[in-house]
């Protein structure tokens, strides 16, 4: 009896019988993702919050407690007030640019012609070299003497030398740069984005509503628009919450100057938080942007929902 | 031959179009290009048309860059953190994938969009706790301090990644490897990780080209120079008192755009299938 139950048990070690129950190995997978991201993103959010009710700086790192205090400082700050102005047109400025840019390029680039490839490869490039490389060659375009955008239209007659603009020294001028540069960044996204969702569109739905009698228009707008919605919802998602919580672009162009003109939420929290080491009123700052984030979180969850139905 | 002319001419719209969008997506980087090999002479004055070169052009640039900064010191920092963060990518997010598609069920679905939607949660708001967390583990204004926290993108972003792509291999495989006497792990191991490799690649190569194009945490836990990774060394260190070399910040940058840009392309199509839902359906 004995004899028989032993070699049974003995290959079959416990450990290699709970290895290969389908739950098991399925959580221990999957635990060191979840655990890293916990203890690296979801205890520093947790502390992000701690800070914006505390009085910390790193003068005085004390945990002391004082409320919403740095919230009420905050918005009686009109340089606050006008930071967060700054960042819904950053956001909203660049992103409706680049979608009007991203439709545009994918009409263009959903047609075949010789060097296709070619152009989609250039086509991509802001979008794929790092922001902050790019940013600085923009800087360099937007120089205040050697501006070859200011070179160009002063050959072409249309301002003179003495009338230059000044980019990213006069507000508005800086505001419309940085916008600029994010929407020039983001275009090709959004012409990926675009792509990808036309090219899933079936071919015989739209031969269907040619044969129909839809002309191009109306294939357009009543057929590929609300086919790829929920594609191009994701890629804004994508848009929104990176620009919103930018600050690279702002940082290496502007510096938020001049006079505040051009900073926005990520930039003014790293301001207040790094560079004068008030810590609380830092993540305080970055705070106002998370009902933003939680507004088109709730909009992604939604989003996927639908689809799966 | 008359029919030939007039549809050409009927083109011009469509071609001039195509011309407006890549000059205003190349052109930065043409900028780029051609202000590293102008020598310094051309490039600060007025009257010369800048498109081209008035003088010959120079390598002055690049040598600079190579003997008298830390460039290639920076290139190998930012290579050591590609590297190590691709590693404990690999080792977290490919398992963490492969559970979500196959082992876990629906509950795996919802797993997977909330750990996709931390991807979506911003430098900007974490990086005062970060530093805090970095100084306690005495990383700051150390690369190591990067390889530490870039993770925390990478791995929930190449988990939706390999989750799409070990959904797309047909389960019969491994329930064969299974039948056949291997253990779970070992038809992980065995057969849905080489059967993946395309996907696994897709997964190391932009691992590596987030850790590139990330600025905000290095920016914030990174100040000693010769600590910096490629990007934020070109874009703040090359800067020194008030003078800009644009001369040499150009050819940093060109150089350090040229492999993303490279990669990006090739992987592209794969990229795109993974964001926009092909872990969905």
């Amino acid at each position: 009896m004995v004899s028989i139950a032993e070699p049974i048990a003995k290959p079959a070690t416990p450990l290699r019988f709970i290895l290969d129950r389908r739950e098991v190995l399925g959580s221990l997978f999957v635990a060191p993702a979840i655990l890293y991201v916990l203890l690296l993103a979801g205890v520093p959010f947790l502390l992000a919050l701690y800070y914006s009710v505390s009085a910390y700086t790193i003068y005085d790192p004390s945990w002391r407690f004082v409320g919403l205090e740095n919230f009420a400082d905050i918005l009686e700050n009109p340089v606050f007030l006008q930071t967060l102005g700054n960042t819904f047109l950053f956001t909203f400025g660049s992103q409706i640019i680049g979608l009007i840019l991203g439709k545009f390029g994918a009409l263009l680039l959903l047609r075949p012609f010789r060097g296709r490839r070619i152009v989609r490869a250039l086509v991509i490039l802001p979008w794929a070299v790092p922001i902050a490389l790019a940013t600085v060659a923009w800087e360099w375009m937007f120089d205040s003497l050697y501006s070859v955008i200011n070179w160009t239209l002063i050959a072409l007659g249309i301002v003179t030398r003495s009338e230059a603009p000044n980019w990213l020294g006069t507000p508005h001028l800086a505001m419309l740069s940085v916008i600029v540069v994010n929407a020039w960044r983001f275009f090709p996204f959004a012409i990926v984005i675009f792509l990808a969702g036309i090219t899933a569109i079936p071919q015989d739905v739209l031969d269907a509503a040619t044969v129909d009698g839809a002309g191009f228009w109306r294939r357009n707008y009543q057929i590929i628009v609300p086919m790829i919605l929920p594609i191009v919802a994701v890629g804004l998602i994508f848009g929104t919450v990176f620009t919103f919580t930018d600050l690279s672009i702002v940082f290496l162009l502007t510096m938020g100057g001049p006079v505040g003109a051009t900073s926005v939420l990520g930039f003014e929290g790293f301001q207040v938080g790094i560079g004068s080491g008030d810590v609380s009123h830092g993540a305080a700052t970055s705070l106002f942007m998370l009902p933003v984030l939680l507004v088109v979180v709730v909009a992604m969850l939604r989003f996927i929902r639908r689809r799966e139905i | 031959m008359p029919r030939a002319i007039s549809s050409a001419i009927r083109e011009i719209p469509f071609f001039g179009a195509v011309a407006f969008f890549v000059i205003l997506s190349a052109f930065p980087f043409y900028w780029m290009l051609i202000t590293s090999f102008k020598t310094n002479s051309d490039l600060y004055s007025v009257t010369h048309v800048p498109f081209w070169f008035s003088d010959t052009p120079t390598l002055e640039h690049f040598r600079y860059l190579f003997e008298q900064t830390l460039f290639a010191r920076w290139l190998l920092n930012s290579f050591i953190i590609g590297l190590c963060v691709v590693a404990i990518t690999l080792v977290t997010a490919l398992p963490a994938g492969y559970s979500l598609a196959r082992m876990t069920g629906g509950k795996g679905e919802a797993l997977g969009i909330g750990i996709f939607l931390t991807y979506l949660v911003p430098p900007t708001l974490l990086f005062l706790p970060l530093s805090r967390v970095v100084a306690e583990l005495g990383l700051q204004n150390s690369m190591w301090s990067l390889v530490l926290v870039y993770p925390t993108f990478t791995i929930p972003f190449c988990t939706w990644l390999s989750m799409g792509f070990f959904k797309a291999l047909p389960p019969e495989i491994e329930e064969a490897a299974i039948v056949d006497g291997c253990s779970l792990f070992g038809a992980f191991i065995k057969m849905a990780i080489p059967l993946s490799l395309p996907g696994i690649l897709t997964v190391v190569i932009f691992t590596f080209t987030l850790t590139l194009q990330e600025f905000v945490y290095a920016l914030t836990f990174v100040s000693t120079s010769s600590e910096k990774p490629i990007t934020l060394g070109v874009a703040t260190d090359l800067i020194r008192g008030d003078i800009f070399y644009w001369g040499e910040i150009m050819a940093g940058a060109l150089l350090a755009s040229i492999p993303v840009a490279i990669a990006y392309n090739l992987f592209l199509d794969r990229f795109i299938s993974g964001i926009t839902g092909g872990a969905v359906k």
